[in-house]
């Protein structure tokens, strides 16, 4: 079925602290070239029918009124599975 | 002349009929609001109540914010009426654009269940108006998600025009930016914080202080105020 994939993630200026967290975690398993790691989100909008443009312009409007809050957070892709 | 004050519950809510019993010990009619019904049923002001609102799935109230009763709420609010958000209510009037900025996942990552000094920054509001300016109080915190930020422009703002109404004191407990605990609208009528006064509104249930265990109730001086103001409109 076809999808459109929204990804959102926390802005860059911010502590993202489910990422740290896990940055710490990948130290202490001796991972300690890894200089951080972002933790988002990917939400996927399933269709029954083909994906238009104007489903993906919705997407976007979507994304970034809803499923995103621009006080915290980026829509840093919007893309098509069919 | 009974007031009456609306209680919101949304699929996840905890804290509803503890708000609705702050709202009866304070000498108010607590009437509940169902998250799917488009109408306020008259109230004279409305409490969103803390917990975690449909799982808190996307963001803490963000899904809330969406609501029919939010979508009443929000004109309700835009005319003056007074509305509380507490917790994950102050959550959703923050997705709902009722006030500024964003609520993060606390700082050091754990969630925070304490006893919390605050000061009153802020009096000049329906819910604060029994508080002396500055006056300490104490009320109880708990969440996992209440780092408050805004961009640099939004806090020059809120501090600049002294919407911000409540301040953490002694330790900051969530990373919150300026140690901002609650806030207000320009209007005066929207009040949010983290926090939870309807947890201090009764001796023998309320934070300890020096005089004995548990018997604080700085809460209920929230709900009086409005009562307060409600009257005297």
């Amino acid at each position: 079925m076809p999808k459109i994939i929204v990804e959102v993630m926390p802005k860059e200026v911010l502590l993202d602290p489910a990422g740290k967290s896990v940055n710490n975690a990948l130290h202490r398993k001796g991972h300690k070239d890894i200089t951080a790691v972002r933790i988002g989100k990917r939400i996927e909008l399933h269709f029954d029918r083909p994906v238009t443009d104007a489903d993906i312009a919705d997407a976007q409007k979507i994304g970034e009124s809803f499923l995103s809050n621009a006080v915290i957070e980026d829509v840093v892709s919007v893309t098509v599975q069919n | 002349m009974t007031i009456k004050i609306g209680v919101v519950t949304f699929p996840g809510t905890l804290d509803d009929r503890d708000a609705q019993r702050a709202v009866r010990l304070a000498g108010a009619e607590a009437v509940p609001l169902w998250h799917a019904d488009a109408n306020l049923h008259k109230v004279d002001a409305v409490v969103l109540p803390g917990g975690f609102s449909y799982g808190d799935y996307l963001r803490c109230g963000a899904i809330a914010a969406q609501a029919p009763v939010t979508a009443e709420i929000i004109k309700a609010a835009n005319g003056g009426l007074p509305v509380l958000g507490i917790c994950n209510g102050f959550q959703v009037l923050v997705e709902a654009h009722l006030l500024p900025g964003g609520l993060i996942r606390n700082e050091n990552q754990h969630f925070i269940c304490r006893d919390q000094r605050l000061r009153v920054e802020n009096v000049n509001t329906p819910w604060t108006n029994e508080f002396a300016l500055n006056e300490e109080i104490t009320i109880p915190l708990k969440n996992g998600e209440g780092g408050y930020i805004a961009d640099e422009e939004t806090l020059k703002r809120l501090e600049g025009e002294g919407l911000v109404a409540f301040r953490y004191l002694d330790s900051n407990p969530n990373g919150s930016m300026n140690d901002i605990a609650g806030l207000r609208n320009e209007r005066g009528n929207v009040v949010g914080l983290m926090p939870h006064p309807e947890h201090a509104v009764e001796p023998g249930f309320g934070p300890d202080t020096n005089i004995a265990m548990k018997s604080g109730v700085d809460g209920l001086k929230f709900f009086t105020s409005v009562i307060h103001s409600l009257v005297n409109a």
